[in-house]
């Protein structure tokens, strides 16, 4: 252990200078995991093995659509090794999170290309594979429905059975006879007053493609289905145990104690591996093959094909201003090409009716958001869910709004941004304890050195030097997307040597939650942070129920949670000493490992002679092992009126603001971003390498989106890029050169030592604010994702000044 | 069933057991360092290098992501040189000498290399830091005063989805100038 301490002591040079005023909070300790990391002891559920395991493989579907009309599995079947061979026929099992829409196995008609048609499980994965190879399918190929426009003529229903799917009622809204898997509406006030208040109105169509999440770790699940009971057991890559406990209940009609999940480290998660996915396929394997454990493990090529995607999406945008800049009228429908199942999308197309205004005070306003199913790989949760897409439109039309008012890009924000009093679209009052979007948007706007926007002259004096620079910045604001009762829960052991575990439901895949909520356990305890563990690995059989890993919610969630059970465990000390020292412990006090009298402090009981009962002198024991829980439950939340939109959907805000510089190559389209200044309003930071770590990482995942990634469907919609050498993601040299993170610290009044959520925010509005610095630096407008050199030299070559 | 039975059963007839013993029949002995270690074990001709180390060597430190070469979380070194292992087979290992990320510690304290991926934060999820971590030793041992541009062309085959790459490259440039330093003392 030696060297960890002299960890703690080395100097980084990656962090800005942050002075926290707590002991713990806020310090830069480094990860838990890291030895495990660094050694190759980390034990993924890709590294897993169990005795007896099989390997599945799976067959997918080539065609976007396409009726199914026989499958002979005969041959594969008569191969040595294979100890399961399954189809749709074989499978009834329907899933589904909010919309019972899907089943384990294409049956009757394939409703995208990749959608998995047969699984084998056998003794190796190389007889698996060839098993696959001699299943002989014939399909009848269909006319898919390929995107938007086309699914909502609704001359073709990808699921013709829409009006009778079983789905959340009064929380998704599934349209009769139609592709629009949910309808989601807000409004406020009234958009003929405000329109007609308006002095310009300006309308424009905003677009991005589908994306993929690429977690290192592809999907992988292994099953082992009790032939003998109901019991499930599952090893998986999934990022919400309890959830996937609970989905796997429903899906297989069994009891949630039925369902055992454990899940080891995971590598990489981003929304992508919440929800349910590969564990129903495996679990019927299992059970086929007579309840030994199957293992499943996604290719890259599978993860790209058959595994679920960011959606795509359409931003329509009408907006009125007055001359002098106030924004009096927001019309905005976004159309999501959700594709063939709705999954976590009909949840990303709902949140985007409370969060896809931007951070701005307008008085008259409505959001119609449309979930809408398409012949394609289906969408699900990713990173920032929904907020990177529709911040793409606000933010570049509230861009477009300044340009052509004439007024600076800052001032114009400043004069319509969300200020204590302001109200959402949902009606939400903003306070202090809120977060100031405004002193985000000041604090990058500095950094950046923005000083106005340049003239056409300078313009086309810069482009004739063969690069151009600009300069942009966008604003980002996200709150978890939960249900309104949604919770989490924590328990604390204390060791003998007064060491202190914590369990919790949620799953560390990254994030850096294991050494934040030591953190604040150690500030709570007033123990020193090594002394804290929270263990890894999340088994629903053991560790306390968590809602879902999801929605950048785990530190302020838990570590309210923890805070409670702290105290608890802190009272239970205190209460234990009281006895021995036969006093009140109203006059005890806590501290540095001990409880000790407040007025005498010399005369005090360490944790650790406690922490399993503490016996006296003689040997008689009192007390008992200290072992506390912590709940955290979200607060005062409510459903949105299915109408207008009204309700408290937003646990906390975070709030934010980017700014970048780039440099764009006029001959190759190619687009370097030189700086990138980030601010947001966490209200406390709780380890500051911890943020820093998340901000890097959400920046270059913008940057992703922004300038590289994006499927690519040929006409019948099938994926033409699933691989790493055509859908690329920023490697080292895609780096920007320099990035600033700045934290705002106006604390959130429920959130631990004032916190807020910060994960997510840090990819969101990336691809606006270079979107935005691409018009300062050319003077043209882009409309479309990504920003990638081809897509760039076209709009310039084009000679507009308006790239639609 | 008596085995006579499952024999003459239709099915098991009618099993198609080639690729049994085809892949039976192939098999190559191997000779190779590990680690600092002597290895000599029999493979099938077609199996990569990486499925050696984790199916055969239970090393799993190295991962398998894309399975092509193009994401590097299966970097090991070989006779010095970072190579995908998902693109070498086993038997082109033979008599050559393997470093994986299981064999980057001294002892039972961290490289400085290692030290200085934890100092930096250079990893989130774990996924790709032994790739990283081999793809950076690579770097390092033939080029110790590697310039910026050099670290990020070396390192520009790992991908990382989790941290933005700016911790490692910063943990590859301090690791650098310590090693330096420790050469000189």
């Amino acid at each position: 252990m030696s060297y960890l301490c002299q960890l703690e002591n080395f100097e980084y040079s990656c962090c800005r200078d942050y002075e926290s005023a707590y002991k713990h909070v806020g310090k830069p300790y480094i990860r838990k995991d890291a030895v495990e990391k660094v050694t190759g002891q980390a034990t993924y559920a890709f590294d897993m093995e169990l005795p007896g395991m099989l390997h599945a493989k799976t067959l997918h579907s080539p065609y976007a659509r396409a009726r199914i009309v026989s499958i002979d599995t005969s041959k594969a079947r008569a191969l040595y090794g294979v100890k399961a061979c399954l189809c749709g026929k074989d499978a009834n099992t329907k899933v589904g999170l909010y919309m019972q829409d899907k089943m384990v196995f294409a049956s009757g008609e394939t409703r995208y290309q990749g959608e998995v048609v047969a699984a084998v499980a056998a003794t190796t994965e190389a007889i698996a594979e060839r098993a696959i190879s001699l299943i002989e399918v014939e399909y009848e190929v269909l006319e898919p429905v390929i995107n938007v426009d086309q699914a909502l003529e609704a001359k073709t229903l990808v699921h013709p059975d829409i009006n009778t799917i079983q789905h959340t009622v009064g929380v998704f809204f599934p349209q009769p006879d139609t592709n629009i898997a949910s309808l989601n509406t807000s409004r406020r006030g009234s958009l003929v007053k405000g329109f007609d208040e308006a002095d310009l109105i300006v309308e424009n169509e905003f677009s991005l493609p589908a994306v993929a999440h690429v977690p290192l770790e592809t999907h992988v699940a292994i099953v082992e289905a009790d032939p003998y009971t109901d019991k499930i057991r599952i090893w998986s890559s999934a990022q919400s145990p309890f959830a996937l406990r609970q989905m796997m209940a429903a899906a297989f009609d069994v009891k949630e104690s039925d369902i055992e999940v454990h899940i080891p480290y995971v590598g990489g998660a981003f929304g992508g591996k919440a929800g349910i996915h590969l564990e129903p396929l495996v679990t019927l394997l299992s059970r086929a093959a007579g309840g030994v454990p199957v293992k499943l493990r996604m290719t890259r090529e599978q993860e790209f094909n058959y595994m679920p995607t960011r959606a795509g999406m359409r931003g329509r945008i009408k907006s009125g201003v007055t001359k002098d800049g106030k924004i009096t009228a927001t019309e905005i429908v976004y159309d999501w090409d959700s594709g063939a199942y709705a999954d976590y999308g009909v949840n990303v197309g709902k949140t985007a009716v409370y969060g896809g205004l931007g951070p701005y005070d307008i008085e008259n306003a409505s959001i119609v958001s449309n979930t809408i199913y398409t012949n394609k790989v289906f969408s699900t949760a990713y990173r920032g869910f929904g907020h990177l897409e529709t911040l793409w439109t606000v933010e570049r039309q509230t861009d477009i709004l300044s340009q052509k008012l004439g007024i600076d890009p800052y001032e114009f924000r400043m004069m319509n941004m969300l200020k204590p009093g302001s109200k959402t679209i949902s009606e939400e009052v903003i306070t202090e304890s809120s977060g100031s979007p405004c002193d985000c948007l000041s604090a990058v706007v500095k950094e950046i050195g923005w000083t106005g926007r340049k003239t056409q002259e300078e313009r086309e004096k810069e482009w004739k030097t063969g690069k151009v620079r600009g300069k942009g910045f966008a604003m980002i604001q996200k709150a978890p997307a939960m249900p309104a009762n949604t919770a989490t829960s924590v328990i604390m052991q204390m060791v003998g040597d007064g060491h202190v575990n914590i369990m919790m439901g949620a799953v560390d895949y990254g994030q850096g939650a294991l050494t934040a909520l030591a953190q604040i356990a150690a500030q709570e305890l007033d123990i020193p942070f090594d002394m804290v563990k929270v263990i890894p690995q999340t088994n629903t059989e053991t560790n306390p129920y968590d809602w879902n890993t999801v929605a950048s919610k785990l530190t302020f969630m838990a570590g309210n949670a923890v805070i409670q059970a702290s105290r608890r465990m802190v009272d239970q000390l205190k209460d234990v000493a009281a006895r021995a020292l036969r006093c009140s412990p109203d006059v005890l006090g806590h501290a540095d490992g001990y409880i000790y009298k407040k007025h005498m402090p010399e005369i005090r009981i360490a944790y650790k002679d406690m922490a399993l009962g503490y016996a006296y002198p003689d040997g008689m024991g009192i007390g008992g092992p200290i072992i506390s829980h912590g709940v955290c439950m979200a607060d005062g939340l409510t459903n949105l009126d299915p109408e207008t939109g009204k309700g408290l959907p937003a646990l906390a805000w975070t709030f934010g603001a980017h700014a970048v510089e780039i440099e764009l190559d006029v001959e190759t389209g190619n687009i370097d971003v030189l700086k990138v200044a980030s601010a947001f309003d966490i209200g406390q930071v709780i380890n500051e390498r911890m943020v820093y770590s998340q901000v890097i990482g959400g920046v270059m995942q913008g940057i992703g989106s922004a300038i590289l990634e994006g499927y690519k469907f040929s006409d019948n919609n099938v994926l033409l890029n699933p691989s790493f050498t055509d859908n690329k993601i920023p490697t080292m040299k895609d780096m920007p050169f320099e990035v600033v993170p700045i934290y705002i610290e106006n604390p959130q009044l429920n959130g631990p030592y004032g916190a807020r959520g910060i994960a997510e925010h840090t990819m969101i509005s990336v691809p606006s604010a270079i979107g935005n610095a691409l018009y300062e630096a050319t003077g043209i407008n882009f409309y479309r994702l990504p920003l990638t050199p081809e897509n760039v030299m076209l709009g310039i070559l084009s000679g507009e000044k308006d790239c639609r | 069933m008596t085995v006579a039975e499952l024999k003459n059963d239709g099915k098991a007839c009618a099993m198609d057991t080639a690729h049994v013993s085809s892949s039976r029949d192939l098999r190559v002995v191997i000779d190779l360092i590990v680690n600092g270690e002597r290895v000599i074990e029999e493979v099938e001709p077609n199996m990569l290098l990486l499925h050696f180390l984790r199916d055969k060597l239970k090393l799993f430190g190295a991962k398998e992501s894309c399975g092509e070469g193009e994401c590097g979380a299966c970097t090991v070194l070989m006779n010095g040189y970072a190579v995908t292992s998902c693109l070498v087979l086993a038997v082109e290992a033979n008599g050559a000498e393997i470093l994986t990320v299981e064999g980057l510690s001294k002892g039972n304290e961290l490289s400085i290399l290692q030290q200085e991926f934890i100092f930096q934060d250079a990893l989130q999820c774990g996924f790709c830091t032994p790739g990283m971590l081999m793809s950076a030793r690579g770097l390092l041992d033939k080029n110790p005063n590697p310039t910026d541009e050099e670290i990020r062309e070396a390192m520009a085959g790992n991908l990382c989805r989790c941290t933005g790459y700016l911790q490692i490259f910063d943990a590859v440039k301090r690791a650098a100038e310590r090693e330096r330093e420790e050469r000189e003392e």
